[in-house]
Parts: C-alpha cells; sequence; structure tokens
C-alpha cells in the first residue's frame, strides 16, 4: 500500500485564531484510495482540518501539499484549481438558498474553470449526480423546501458531480436520525468504490468509522455488504482522532480499539 | 507609579489595534471589490438582481420621504419667509435645501436602513452557514460574485432615487404652496428652477454616487465579518446600519465643505 502517491499532506501544519490554536502541529499523509475517518470533540478542530486541505484556512506555520502541489504559498486564482479536483461537503450542506437543488448541482460544473463541462451536458450530469443520490425530481425545489438528509443528499451531488479524485466530508451524520444517516453512509461508501475516490470523514460516531472499514458497496445488488468475506478488500481505512488541536492517534481500527488513553477510549464503541 | 504608566502604553496599543484592524479590512475589500470592476467574470446576472433590489425595492419609501419632506420644508420656509414677506420665494428654499441636502441624504439614509442592513443579513446568514466557504472551495470568488454586484447595484441606483425623491419633493411643496400657502404654480415652478446652478446639480448626484459606495461596501463588510451563528446575524446587520448612518452625516459634512469652497 506504502507505494500509491500521496494525495494530501500535512507537514506540522498549526493554525491559530486570534492567538488560540485550533489545529497544533498536525502531520499526516493520505494515499490514494485511502478511507480517513477523522474523530474528536466538538472543537477540536475537525473542520479546520478540512478547511485547511482546501486552502480556505491558511496555516500559521506548517506546510500542505494537495496532489503533489504545495497550498501555503498559493493565491486563490491558483488555489480554485486545486479546489476542483477537491469535493468538500460542508457540515450544514452550505447549499446556496438563493438557488434551486438543480442550479445548486451545477454551481461548481459551471463556475470551476478547470472542469471541462460543454453547457449542454450541463443538464444531464446534474440529473445523473441527483440520481447517485436518489434525489430525482427535487431539481426546481430550493434547499429550503427539503428534509435535513435531503438536504445532505444534494450537498454531496453537489460535493461529487465533478467526480473529483478527493473527498472531503464534515460530520456528513450530524444531526440525522439512524435511518437517514445510514442511508447517508451508504451513498459515502458508494461514492468511494465506485468513483474509487480517496475520502477524508469527519464523525463523532463510531458507527460511520466502523461503517467506512468494514463495509463495501455491492453494484449489482445496490447495497452494503460486509467486506472481509470475499476476495476484495474494502480500502484500507485510517483513523485519526484530534483532541484540542493535537492528532493524537493516527493508525487502524483495531490499534484504535486497543488504544489505553481515555479520551480515544469515549470515541470506541464496541462493534456490533 | 512607575509600573502603571509604564503599563499603560501597551493598553493604548491593544485598544487601538482592534479599530485600526477593522480599518485596514474595510479598505482591503474595498479595494478587492474595486479590482473586481475590471476583472472577469463579470456577474451581471446579479447586478440585475440587486438593481431591482435596490432601485425598484426603495422606490416606495424613497418617494414617500422625498414627499413630506418636500411638503414639509414649504411649510417652515414659508413660515420664516413670512417675517420678511418673502412668501413668494418659498421654492426657491424648497428646492436648494432638497437638492443639496435633504434629497441625498434622507433616500440615503432609507436606502441605508433598507439595503445595507439587507446586505449584512445575507451575506452574513451566507457566511454562518459556509455558503461563503462553499462559493470559495466551489470556484468562486465571493467579493466578485456578492460585493461587486451590490456595490454597482447600489452606485448607479441612490443617485437615480435620489434625483426620484427630488422631483417628488417639489411636487410636494407646490401643493402646500399651491393649496395651503396661496403662491401661484408658475411662480412657484419659476423660482425652483432659477435658483438652481450647475454646482447644485452636480453636487445632489455626486453626495448620493458616493453614500451609495459607502453603503454597499459597509453592509457587505459587517456580512462578511459575521461569526457566531444567527446572533451574530443580528448584530451585523444592526452594526451595518449604525455605521453607514453615521458615515452619511460624516460624508455629508465633508462633501458639502467642498462644494461650499469651490462655489465661493
Ligand atoms: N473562523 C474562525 N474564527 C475564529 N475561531 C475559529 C474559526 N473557525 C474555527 N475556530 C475555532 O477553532 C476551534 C476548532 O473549530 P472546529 O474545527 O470548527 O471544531 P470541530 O472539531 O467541532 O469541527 C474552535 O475552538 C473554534 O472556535
Ligand atoms: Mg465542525
Amino acid at each position: 500500500m506504502a507505494d500509491l502517491p500521496v494525495i494530501l499532506r500535512f507537514d506540522r501544519v498549526t493554525v491559530s485564531f486570534d492567538g488560540v490554536a485550533a489545529l497544533e502541529a498536525v502531520s499526516f499523509e493520505a494515499r490514494e484510495g485511502e478511507s480517513r475517518v477523522i474523530m474528536g470533540a466538538a472543537g477540536s478542530g475537525k473542520t479546520v482540518l478540512l478547511k485547511t486541505a482546501l486552502g480556505l484556512v491558511k496555516p500559521d506555520s506548517g506546510k500542505v501539499f494537495a496532489f503533489g502541489k504545495d497550498l501555503t504559498g498559493m493565491r486563490e486564482k491558483e488555489l480554485f484549481e486545486i479546489r476542483s479536483r477537491m469535493g468538500m461537503l460542508f457540515q450544514e450542506s452550505a447549499l446556496f438558498d438563493s438557488l434551486t437543488i438543480e442550479e445548486n448541482v451545477a454551481y461548481p460544473l459551471l463556475n470551476q474553470k478547470a472542469v471541462h463541462c460543454p453547457k449542454r451536458e450541463v443538464h444531464a450530469r446534474v440529473e445523473q449526480a441527483l440520481e447517485f443520490v436518489e434525489l430525482a425530481g427535487t431539481l426546481a425545489k430550493f434547499p429550503s423546501e427539503l428534509s435535513g438528509g435531503m438536504r445532505r443528499r444534494a450537498a454531496i451531488a453537489r460535493a461529487v458531480v465533478t467526480e473529483p479524485p478527493l473527498v472531503l466530508y464534515d460530520s456528513p451524520t450530524a444531526g440525522l436520525d439512524p435511518i437517514t444517516a445510514y442511508t447517508i453512509m451508504a451513498l459515502l461508501i458508494k461514492e468511494r468504490d465506485v468513483s474509487h475516490t480517496t475520502t477524508l470523514m469527519v464523525t463523532y460516531r463510531y458507527q460511520d468509522g466502523n461503517l467506512m472499514a468494514h463495509f463495501r458497496y455491492n453494484s449489482k445488488q445496490g447495497g452494503l455488504e460486509p467486506a472481509h468475506n470475499g476476495a476484495v478488500q474494502a480500502p484500507e481505512t485510517v483513523f485519526m482522532v484530534l483532541h484540542e488541536g493535537r492528532l493524537i492517534f493516527e493508525g487502524s481500527q483495531d490499534r484504535l480499539e486497543a488504544s489505553a488513553d481515555p479520551y480515544v477510549r469515549k470515541f470506541v464503541k464496541p462493534r456490533n | 507609579m512607575v509600573a502603571s504608566s509604564y503599563g499603560d502604553r501597551p493598553k493604548l496599543l491593544e485598544l487601538l489595534k482592534e479599530p485600526v484592524s477593522e480599518f485596514q479590512d474595510f479598505f482591503l475589500l474595498a479595494g478587492r471589490a474595486y479590482r473586481n470592476l475590471l476583472r472577469r467574470p463579470h456577474y451581471w446576472d446579479d447586478v440585475f438582481l440587486q438593481m431591482d433590489s435596490i432601485g425598484v425595492g426603495s422606490l416606495v419609501i424613497v418617494t414617500l420621504t422625498g414627499f413630506f419632506s418636500g411638503a414639509v420644508m414649504a411649510l417652515q420656509m414659508a413660515r420664516a419667509l413670512q417675517t420678511y414677506g418673502q412668501v413668494g420665494r418659498t421654492g426657491m428654499l424648497v428646492s436648494i435645501s432638497l437638492v443639496r441636502e435633504l434629497g441625498p441624504v434622507l433616500s440615503a439614509l432609507m436606502v441605508a436602513a433598507r439595503n445595507a442592513s439587507g446586505m449584512a443579513s445575507e451575506l452574513g446568514s451566507m457566511k454562518v452557514t459556509e455558503q461563503i466557504d462553499a462559493m470559495r472551495a466551489l470556484g468562486t470568488d465571493p467579493v466578485q460574485k456578492l460585493v461587486t454586484p451590490r456595490l454597482i447595484a447600489t452606485a448607479s441606483m441612490l443617485p437615480l432615487l435620489t434625483t426620484i425623491a427630488d422631483f417628488v419633493g417639489m411636487f410636494g411643496g407646490w401643493l402646500i404652496a399651491r393649496f395651503y400657502l396661496g403662491i401661484g404654480s408658475v411662480q412657484y415652478w419659476n423660482s425652483v428652477w432659477k435658483i438652481l446652478v450647475w454646482n447644485d446639480v452636480l453636487q445632489g448626484l455626486l453626495k448620493p454616487f458616493i453614500f451609495a459606495n459607502m453603503i454597499a461596501l459597509v453592509g457587505c463588510y459587517y456580512g462578511l465579518r459575521t461569526t457566531g451563528g444567527t446572533q451574530g446575524v443580528g448584530r451585523s446587520t444592526t452594526q451595518a446600519v449604525v455605521a453607514s448612518g453615521i458615515m452619511i452625516f460624516v460624508l455629508d459634512l465633508m462633501l458639502t465643505q467642498c462644494f461650499v469652497y469651490s462655489a465661493s
């Protein structure tokens, strides 16, 4: 596995707001095809980590490399090219209120210069992306007319419509009931396994990480299935735990469950 | 004693740091908004949408404000002029005060109340729901997409609205003059027109243009720096209205000073 190219690299990244560190000397490498599950208490810096990866937040020190390029010194215009290779699901979906679902999902296709999508193909691709998240038929609706789970799905469609090789999800299941949360997780795993994307997912629900690590999408039956019983394995999943801006754990699920750290243990629940 | 006087300096600097950095942020935003006037892409759809919301949307309140200030000015001026037996010149004073001061200032105050607050709350809620971040993540510059169109729209609409307010105000003054003071229509309108010179017209258009730039930038600035959820949006909205309201009077004084100086 170690010979796959590094897609995203943090090198001792420190980010602070008004003198208070939100990320402190965080270093890690995400390789192609890998899934990373990032856990941590509220305010531990999970969102800031994802925004730093996108270049939305500038580190005070340290370096961020995405697709082999150093983002740290880049200007906004140059960052647009890098960002068009990343999809991001924001915590509260962050759909544009004033645009319909169709316009929202079409937004990256029309506005990202590096994405060359002819105008006449936009509609078809939007429909395809909405079908992928099982939201066909909501094209003309506004975000305010949808439920929380549907908004989350529309936002996933917007994040992946350009087929980015790296997708970042900020708390995709937060505030959803267990059934909706499961369908959202199934979507993320489907996206990962159908498009072979590298995935970073922030969550505080251990079940989500567990699903990521042990399930894969069955394209024939169209659902999730355990990944260990066949020849095909689920892509490697790495767990990361943030505590007050510091990365205090990074490793496999087995090592996570074996950890004696009381803070880490709080996030681990017995597997079912 | 020594210790306290020694410690005061950093404290004073500390106190000044925030307003100075806010001032700096404001001018940075302004600089980027103006620079984008020359850069592509131009979001003309957004410009027209804002023109509609600011221009058409404020038409009624600006018209009403103009009408009543013209009528009130006619009453007040007639009373003052009566002392000199010059009631017939009411039109002159109505006209001057409207075109130079009341039209620009009152229209700007109305547009500030309606649109600076609207911009602050709209951009503020976009900021706290991460829509601004999403915009940047999806390849658009929020200043280009949100601030510049509002700037163009306000700067083009407010002078127009002010002109309308001026005319409606003169009409309001005429109603009072004709039916309450018994001044003939011809005499009223003659005195209204004759007194105005180019300097007044220029003043009457330049003031709203400058106020408009300030209103749009202040509204967007407070919107984009919103933090702290829905509460923060409320706070930004209030700050935007207060700041732009005060700035209208400050700028008015400075501009009036310039015009008085250049006219003499
Ligand atoms: N734009 C910002 N301005 C000031 N402080 C911020 C900003 N964004 C995040 N923070 C602070 O950074 C810390 C980490 O935030 P965040 O990454 O959102 O936490 P979470 O792990 O819950 O996603 C918090 O203490 C938060 O208050
Ligand atoms: Mg968060």
